[in-house]
């Protein structure tokens, strides 16, 4: 059981999402993740203002399972496949861990996400709410515009060898460079 | 029962996700920094083998578990849509550290607040909806 417990490597996970692309396909869908925000405003109703979200949402009834699927798999990690002597620690490079201090990030890698932007505290902040729906508006904004997300524009779209992905793939680094390098040290 | 197969992927999806610490917010900063080869491993190694995969489905020699050959609809075309809405895409990416599909596994870690992302990312979806024709693509 140690080598599931443990920390996955790149070599191990590259090839299960490349599976995890392939097995899709051959069931006859496409991997795309992003599509289920569409999704979720057509089942809010959003049809009835914007004609856009018009669609029957039945269709893409098999990407909301995959995603109920997604966060029974992150249960199953975190309550059974999580290695017993370092935790949810992750092994960051010691620079990343100063970069983090040096920009106000304290305890870098201890678990997986950063208190300074999850922790409950922080969400229930004026400023931390603020930044999490935001963050979470960009993402599902650039998503829909741009026509997918790291699953369908990343891996499906750069494996198919196409132009808007490649597009799209430089634009989601232009973005995530400026983020990490200019605005997340003015933010903390 | 035909939605099973799916719901079992998806499972895999929020393991491979999780152990291997994609949904970390940190191993998207460090890739970010340029200070970890993992992440560009993870993306690389993917998309070489779903390379294999395309040539498989482009040479009909696989095919959908019902028969059907498989197209692979290309992407939309547009230099605003695609570097306009990546860019914003990659700022938030970044701030969140997790991209739609992580956000997910993230709930069945039990991570409350990233029910916000969630919520803000279905908002922005919706604001895309409503402001579509007048953005340029």
């Amino acid at each position: 059981m140690e080598f599931i417990t443990q920390p996955w490597a790149w070599y191990v996970a590259g090839p299960i999402i490349a599976l995890i692309m392939f097995l899709l396909f051959y069931f006859g869908e496409r991997f795309g993740v992003s599509s289920n925000l569409e999704t979720f405003c057509s089942i809010g109703g959003a049809g009835k203002l914007v004609d856009y979200f018009k669609i029957d949402w039945k269709q893409n009834s098999w990407n909301l399972i995959f995603v109920a699927g997604a966060i029974l798999g992150g249960f199953i990690s975190s309550h059974w496949l999580s290695p017993s002597d370092i935790g949810d620690a992750v092994a960051l490079n010691p620079q990343t861990v100063q970069d983090l201090a040096d920009i106000g990030i304290i305890n870098a890698g201890a678990t997986y996400l950063p208190d300074e932007i999850f922790s409950i505290d922080t969400m229930l902040s004026l400023k931390g709410f603020f930044l999490l729906l935001m963050a979470g508006i960009m993402v599902g904004f650039g998503a829909r515009w741009a026509g997918g997300c790291t699953s369908g524009h990343a891996i499906v779209g750069l494996s198919n060898l196409e132009i808007p992905s490649l597009i799209s793939v430089i634009g989601f680094f232009i973005g995530g460079l400026v983020m990490t390098w200019f605005i997340l040290p003015l933010i903390f | 029962m035909k939605y099973i197969k799916f719901f079992l992927v998806g499972i895999l999806f929020g393991i491979v996700m999780s152990k291997a610490e994609i949904i970390s917010w940190y191993r998207i900063y460090e890739m970010f920094k340029f200070q970890s080869f993992h992440m560009y491993g993870i993306i690389g190694s993917a998309v070489i083998l779903g390379m294999l995969s395309m040539y498989f489905f482009r040479k009909k020699m696989v095919k959908t578990f019902e028969g059907n050959e498989i197209h692979v609809a290309p992407k939309k075309q547009g230099l605003y849509r695609n570097l306009l809405g990546g860019i914003l895409f990659g700022l938030g990416w970044a701030l969140a550290g997790a991209c739609p599909g992580p956000m997910f596994v993230l709930v069945g870690k039990g991570v409350v607040s990233i029910l916000v992302v969630i919520f803000g990312a279905t908002l922005g979806a919706f604001f895309y909806g409503l402001f579509k024709n007048k953005i340029p693509h």
